[in-house]
């Protein structure tokens, strides 16, 4: 919290307020209070456990900070600093932060290589800076009241001090349930900003506000990365791998040991055995298995887990579990979520807590980064059709994709060919490829109560998204278009956030991801596209890099996204769980003033009878359960 | 009820999730609006195999035959003779 032109606030309202983050730090409070300013901290010990509590100041005592995440370059920026004169009084990576804003200003944010969300209080100029990481791993939430800027990890230490900020903003529902998340800086909280990721935000003595971007998704134009300017894909291979390795390398640093997940796809094993290529430490994985077969990657993990000899924990989950956990969900994403994916996470991450690990490295990002997502593909076919429409085998390629889906959308190709050629008046536009996704995903609006809905209809959505791209997307490869859309949705809005920071930290976990170090997401972005899909191969080139390390079956399989039961999983043996009988009862939908109870009702008794078997009904009904469970959440109820 | 009416009531409350007769149109294509998606045509076709006990084959499903109301009509009164 910053007030630069008044008092401090007090130290019983900042002690409230990280109170309630106690989750994200278990190991000790830290406060800085006096001169205009209140900064507190809950720590989660990894790096210089003895010596590195927050808040952390510059050697004159006059900038002072409190960050949550990993800078994972601190031992290399802190000899070059040493080089340069400064000294140190802790071994945390914390400390390089005011080293670095004392020599470089706002510009020390673009020495970091890490995961971060770092509030900075300049007592001389009277000035707090806010930064959060290029990807958006790290969450950092802020709001203007009674006079002074509020910020935090997550909105419940906000709400903690600002009761009136316990209120849902029917815009950011409606993007949530378009978009799978609201669109940064936007939330579902009235009145509450989430710091877009690769930005920095400074607040003068006089109150000035300054959002400046200091990173980006940036992509070539598309003729500088046709594939006669580059060495050749197995030079492109060999240079990923040799990248591959120092993100790795520089992402096990840690004074607790680190373990990693292994979902049995080609991302998370690829981390697993890079591990293991370069160093004899064992190795401690986990993963989430389910018992039905849909869903279920379990004989893949073993494998992996046989071929790289790591000791290994399965979780298995059922339905019933991830209903019955689905409110504690709830109140750590604060936000509405559309699948019950996050669920299984949530739980993982508490298995790795018992097992007494504090860190797991991941293999999310490399499906954004390296192209890995069926919707990348099926915009591919997509746009060759739609060059020659009247073609009978175009349309064909689609019956190639989604083949692990038992209820496949591609299976009748006369069908598919009928649901794919929608929106191709929208071919040239940078959100081409996202349409299916988001037409499937929006359909949950018809349940919102009427005046909601006619808000909803008063905004285009894609017009919304447009707003926030960069001016010269449009010169870039349709691929880069794709990947740049994903990344600052699905990826920044909803996979690092509600199955990401928030379900790893609700075990007091972190989560790191190598693929998003962003010197690699530079690299890669300046790739041909052709190296990253290659026909109707996904992710071709970091399968070439890790071809070596891996059995033949992973390096080759075809992506399977990580999915878990949805509907189905609140309603057990043909009974609703009980609370999500209270929750529907009409008079409390109708109390909720959100939706339309007659039509919730209609898709209530749907997902009863076990009929609910689309996307779009699944999606639409973990969305009103969410949305019921959050709001129940800001009433204190 | 006649097969046309049953099937409106059935797009009408399982896709639609509304009593209101105005939101859909005999002719409106309920995959061009969005009504039907790509599961939704599964389910639609399990309704009408149910209901009538029939068996569409494969080289029957085909956008031609269910993008509307009157379609399916005049696919099931092909189909069933009436």
């Amino acid at each position: 919290m910053g007030n630069p032109q008044r008092a401090e606030p007090a130290r019983a309202t900042l002690e409230a307020m990280i109170h309630t983050l106690h989750h994200r730090g278990p190991d000790g409070y830290g406060f800085h209070v006096g001169d205009g300013v209140g900064l507190a901290h809950a720590r989660l010990s990894i790096i210089d456990l003895a010596g590195g509590r927050q808040p952390i100041h510059n050697p004159a005592r006059t900038v002072w900070t409190v960050f949550n995440g990993e800078i994972f370059n601190y031992v290399e920026l802190r000899a070059d600093l040493e080089a340069r004169g400064h000294r140190f009084y802790t071994q945390s990576d914390t400390e390089v932060i005011v080293h670095l804003y004392d020599r470089y200003g706002d510009a020390f944010v673009d020495h970091l290589n890490g995961q971060f969300a770092i509030a900075l209080w300049d007592q001389v100029r009277r000035r707090l800076v806010l930064a959060r990481d290029r990807a958006g791993i790290r969450p950092l939430y802020y709001t203007q009241a009674r006079g002074a800027l509020w910020f935090a990890s997550e909105v419940k230490a906000l709400r903690a001090a600002l009761p009136e900020r316990s209120r849902l903003d029917p815009a950011g529902l409606v993007q949530a349930f378009s978009f799978w998340a609201p669109l940064d800086p936007d939330t579902v909280h009235a009145g509450v900003a989430s710091l877009p990721p690769g930005h920095l935000l400074a607040i003068e003595d006089d109150g000035r506000q300054t959002l400046t971007q200091y990173w980006d998704w940036t992509f070539p134009d598309a003729a500088d990365t046709a594939p006669a300017r580059f060495a050749g894909v197995e030079a492109a291979a060999a240079e990923l791998r040799e990248r591959l390795v120092d993100a790795v390398r520089l992402q096990l640093r840690a004074d607790v040991p680190v373990g990693a997940y292994l979902s049995g796809g080609l991302d998370s094993s690829g981390i697993v055995a890079l591990i293991r290529s370069f160093t004899a430490t064992p190795v401690r994985t986990f993963s989430v298995a389910f018992d039905e077969p849909e869903f279920d990657e379990s004989a893949h993990q073993l494998a992996m887990v046989r071929h790289l000899g790591t000791e290994h924990t399965t979780l298995k989950i059922d339905r019933r579990r991830i209903g019955e956990a689905f409110p504690r969900l709830i109140r750590h994403t604060e936000t509405p979520v559309l699948r019950t994916a996050a669920v299984p996470l949530m739980l993982l991450a508490g298995a790795v807590r018992e097992a007494g690990y504090t860190v797991v490295l991941t293999g999310e990002g490399a499906d954004e980064v390296f192209a890995g997502y069926d919707l990348f593909k099926e915009a591919k076919v997509r746009r060759f059709w739609a060059r020659q429409p009247d073609s009978r085998w175009r349309p064909a390629l689609l019956g190639r994709l989604y083949g692990y889906l038992e209820h496949s959308p591609v299976g009748n190709p006369a069908f598919a060919a009928a649901f794919f050629s929608q929106g191709r008046e929208h071919l040239g536009r940078p959100v081409f490829a996202h349409l299916p996704r988001w037409t499937t995903s929006r359909r949950a609006l018809t349940f919102l109560s009427p005046q909601l809905r006619a808000a909803a209809a008063e905004r285009d959505p894609l017009a919304l998204v447009e707003s926030r791209l960069p001016a010269g997307i449009g010169r870039w490869s349709p691929l880069a278009q794709d990947q740049y859309v994903e990344a600052k949705t699905l990826l920044a809005g909803y996979l690092l956030s509600s199955q990401g920071d928030r379900v790893a930290m609700a075990a007091s976990i972190e989560g790191r991801f190598p693929y998003l170090d962003h010197t690699l997401i530079e690299f890669a972005n300046r790739l041909p596209p052709s190296y990253k899909i290659r026909g109707l191969t996904e992710k071709y080139l970091l399968r070439k890099a890790l071809a070596d390390l891996l059995p033949a079956d992973i390096a080759q399989r075809t992506k399977q996204p990580y999915r878990a039961p949805d509907s189905s999983s609140f309603v057990v043996d043909g009974r609703p769980l009980d609370y999500v009988e209270a929750l529907l009862e009409e008079a409390n939908l109708r109390a909720s003033g959100l939706f339309d109870a007659d039509a919730v009702g209609r898709l209530y008794a749907k997902v009863r009878a076990g009929r609910a078997t689309g996307f779009a009904d699944n999606q639409a009904f973990v969305g009103i359960v969410s949305t019921l469970l959050l709001e129940r959440e800001l009433r204190g109820a | 009820m006649d097969h046309r009416q049953q099937v409106r009531q059935f797009v009408l409350k399982n896709f639609l999730f509304t009593d209101d007769a105005n939101a859909l149109a005999d002719g409106d294509s309920l995959i061009g609006t969005g009504i039907v998606d790509s599961t939704g045509i599964l389910e639609l076709i399990g309704f009408l195999e149910e209901t009538h006990g029939i068996r569409i084959a494969p080289e029957e499903m085909v956008p031609a035959n269910f993008d509307s109301i009157d379609a399916i009509s005049a696919f099931l009164a092909r189909r069933l003779g009436a």
